[in-house]
């Protein structure tokens, strides 16, 4: 049984309609990306996963791990392993970085019933993999992605990924804004997540991120619904053709 | 035909007037005795401020104080232990502590007798027995609070409280921590005053907390003159913990010389009506200010926090931040004003304040006002008020930290901004931890 299943949704943000019959199951162990040109409802489906207030589910269901996801508040999603990396990281005055990541990591633990981690373990931890994210360790002591550049916010998504270790990570144009370095820095961290135990959903509009994380299916999604589904030649034909063929066969 | 209009007086201003009679009856003449005649005068002629008085609009004391409590009497055994635990926000606070039970100097309960180098400390109720003339020149003369009604009851009534002296370049190592507890389970007024004196060159860390009992509406109108000498340094964290039933009036009347240092900070959780009024003076150039506070408030519990920097000298910098977390009824109220006198050049003053509302019943009342009569001058000012901000608890929740947990992170990340400003860790910590004490009892 795939690890998330999901059948016929259709979602309304504001009373207009964006999913409208979407079916899509990853397994884990895979590597899915989801592409499409802007509008299609490919953030929509993200946020959808991650329990984001203002989505209206008209219509369909979501399956994760055999049982039904929409139910769940969001952290009670995160404590049974999805995780989001947003397009757009929040900023949040006030609250360091080091605070941040070890009340998430302990919340999700007491969630589970685990307990806590031990000061130094969670150290050590952390310390690992910023380390193999390039990281700075002084810039995990100021507040949360307050004054980080672009590329540092990215690999600070990939951070939260790596410690909170999820089954199902969903990553929603991590590509954007991130010049070529950057990107790579990113893609290497998610390609070190890969797992047999864990399934990665990449939600990007271009080809060049596939390039360095390559996945091992390829859907299109268009006007609410995945329209066509294939390997990575896929993305590759995309990106030389374009999606205007798509947008006119959803029509 | 003409009518003269004469205000109808309310209990409190009879009860104040009563008071004041039965007062004077047993105090001797002098010059003190004088000054508080002329406070007494003024405050009558005016009457209680109400709404259609400009800086008290939003804090109509006629209408928020029911009567004029009698006048506490000196504390009892009972009242005294009590006050044995108070303070307790800074017992990990190595600090000198002086205790005023009721308004009243307890030698006991104090360290008077082990007082750092350079610091003296009496009690303000000896020196006016005494009629000490440096204390008449000091108490409140031509300060920046001088007009105000609060502060000018104050005046009238004022009975004990610290008269605070340190000497020229004396750099004192504890902070010194006024403890003010009311410790009477009768409702009662107590009309503290105290006075500190910075001379040139000298370094003081000056705690003020004030706490009661709940469901008592006691009266308490506390003032304190300060008078920071040049190239001085002061730190004043005042914290505010009365109780939820009790009505407290506050005046800080500042002066700060040439090239001084002044950080202040207010806390403010207790009390059912509060008003925390600020007035600072730079008169010497090169002063830097720095008010800073942070109220949390629930219920029906009205918090007004006025201040008034007053730049007469030129080339000095005051920043302010205030910050209030306003839940259930509450009612947070700022004003701010910055004048910048004629000639007052090269001035930088910069004040903001952000509420932050939590309920749809809780509000927030904001009225900065700039005053500028200099044209070289840098000043700005800002005000925000809204909810807490969804998408930021969206981005905590999906990381898996439940909405009350992610709530909490945000609120104290909120306050922690302003409680940034105190200098000293351990205080910063103590601070932290009321904050997070108040956000653990929220519904």
């Amino acid at each position: 049984m795939a690890l998330l299943e999901i059948k016929d949704l259709h979602v309304k943000v504001d009373d207009r309609d964006i999913l409208k019959g979407l079916d899509l199951a990853v397994s884990s162990g895979e590597v899915h990306a989801i592409m499409g040109p802007n509008g299609s409802g490919k953030s929509t489906l993200a946020h959808v996963l991650s329990g984001k207030p203002g989505y209206e589910v008209v219509g369909g269901e979501v399956m994760y791990e055999g049982a039904d996801l929409l139910e769940l508040a969001p952290d009670e999603r995160a404590a049974r392993g999805i995780f989001l990396a947003f397009q757009y990281p929040l900023e949040i005055p006030g609250v360091a970085t080091m605070t941040f990541l070890r009340t998430a990591i302990n919340a999700q633990r007491k969630t589970r019933g685990e307990p806590e981690l031990s000061t130094p373990e969670f150290m050590k931890r952390v310390r690992e993999h910023a380390t193999k994210l390039s990281i700075d360790m002084d810039l995990l002591r100021r507040p949360v992605n307050v004054g980080f550049s672009g590329g540092e916010k990215k690999r600070n998504e990939i951070l939260q990924m790596a410690l909170l270790e999820p089954k199902l990570a969903v990553l929603d144009e991590t590509d954007s804004g991130l010049d070529i370095d950057a990107l790579k820095v990113v893609a290497d961290g998610v390609n070190r997540l890969r797992s047999p135990n864990r399934a990665i959903i990449v939600i990007t509009h271009y080809q060049r991120l596939l390039e360095h994380i390559v996945p091992d299916v390829v859907h299109v999604l268009s006007r609410g619904r995945i329209v066509r589904t294939g390997g990575r030649e896929l993305a590759l034909e995309l990106e030389a053709k374009g999606y205007a063929q798509y947008q006119d066969e959803a029509a | 035909m003409t009518a003269e209009i004469t205000p109808i007086k309310t209990d409190a201003e009879i009860g104040l007037a009563e008071a004041f009679r039965a007062l004077r009856g047993r105090l001797a003449e002098g010059a003190i005795a004088a000054r508080r005649e002329a406070a007494f005068r003024h405050f009558e002629a005016q009457g209680l401020p109400n709404r259609r008085v400009e800086d008290w609009k939003y804090t109509d004391l006629r209408a928020l104080m029911h009567d004029a409590k009698p006048l506490a009497d000196a504390p009892d055994a009972v009242a005294k232990a009590r006050a044995k635990s108070a303070g307790g926000v800074f017992a990990a606070v190595d600090a000198q502590r002086i205790v005023f039970v009721d308004g009243v100097l307890v030698p006991e309960l104090s360290d008077l007798t082990a007082l750092d180098p350079g610091l003296k400390i009496s009690s303000l109720a000896d020196a006016l027995g005494r009629g000490t003339p440096d204390i008449g020149a000091w108490l409140g003369n031509a300060g920046p609070a001088e007009g105000d009604v609060a502060y000018a009851i104050n005046t009238a009534f004022m009975g004990d409280g610290a008269v605070v002296e340190v000497e020229a370049g004396a750099r004192i190592a504890r902070p010194l921590h006024l403890i003010f507890v009311y410790g009477t389970q009768r409702a009662a007024a107590v009309f503290s005053r105290s006075l500190v004196v910075l001379a040139a060159g000298a370094c003081l860390t000056l705690i003020e907390s004030h706490e009661g009992p709940d469901g008592l509406d006691y009266q308490i109108n506390t003032a304190l003159d300060l008078v920071v000498g040049e190239r001085s340094r002061l730190d004043r964290i005042k914290v505010n913990a009365e109780g939820n039933a009790a009505l407290h009036l506050s005046t800080l009347n500042a002066t700060i010389a040439a090239d001084a240092n002044v950080s202040d900070f207010t806390f403010l959780t207790g009390g059912q009506v509060v008003r925390s009024q600020l007035f600072v003076r730079c008169c010497g150039t090169g002063a830097t200010l720095s008010l800073n506070g942070a109220s949390l408030l629930k219920d029906r519990q009205h918090g007004d926090t006025t201040l008034l920097v007053d730049h007469s000298a030129g080339g000095c910098q005051s920043r302010e931040l205030f910050k209030s977390v306003l839940d259930g009824a509450s009612r947070g109220v700022f004003q701010g004003k910055i004048i910048v006198r004629p000639g007052a050049q090269k001035t930088d003053a910069r004040m903001m304040t952000r509420a932050l509302l939590l309920s749809e019943q809780a509000e927030a009342d904001n009225k900065p006002e700039l005053e500028i009569f200099a044209d070289d001058v840098q000043c700005g000012h800002g005000a925000t008020s809204g909810a807490l901000d969804d998408n930021l608890k969206f981005y905590l929740m999906a990381r898996g930290i439940p909405e009350r947990d992610a709530e909490t992170l945000l609120i104290q990340s909120f306050v922690g901004e302003a409680i940034e400003a105190v200098a000293h860790e351990d205080m910063r910590d103590a601070l932290t931890a009321a904050a997070l004490h108040w956000l653990a009892g929220r519904p």
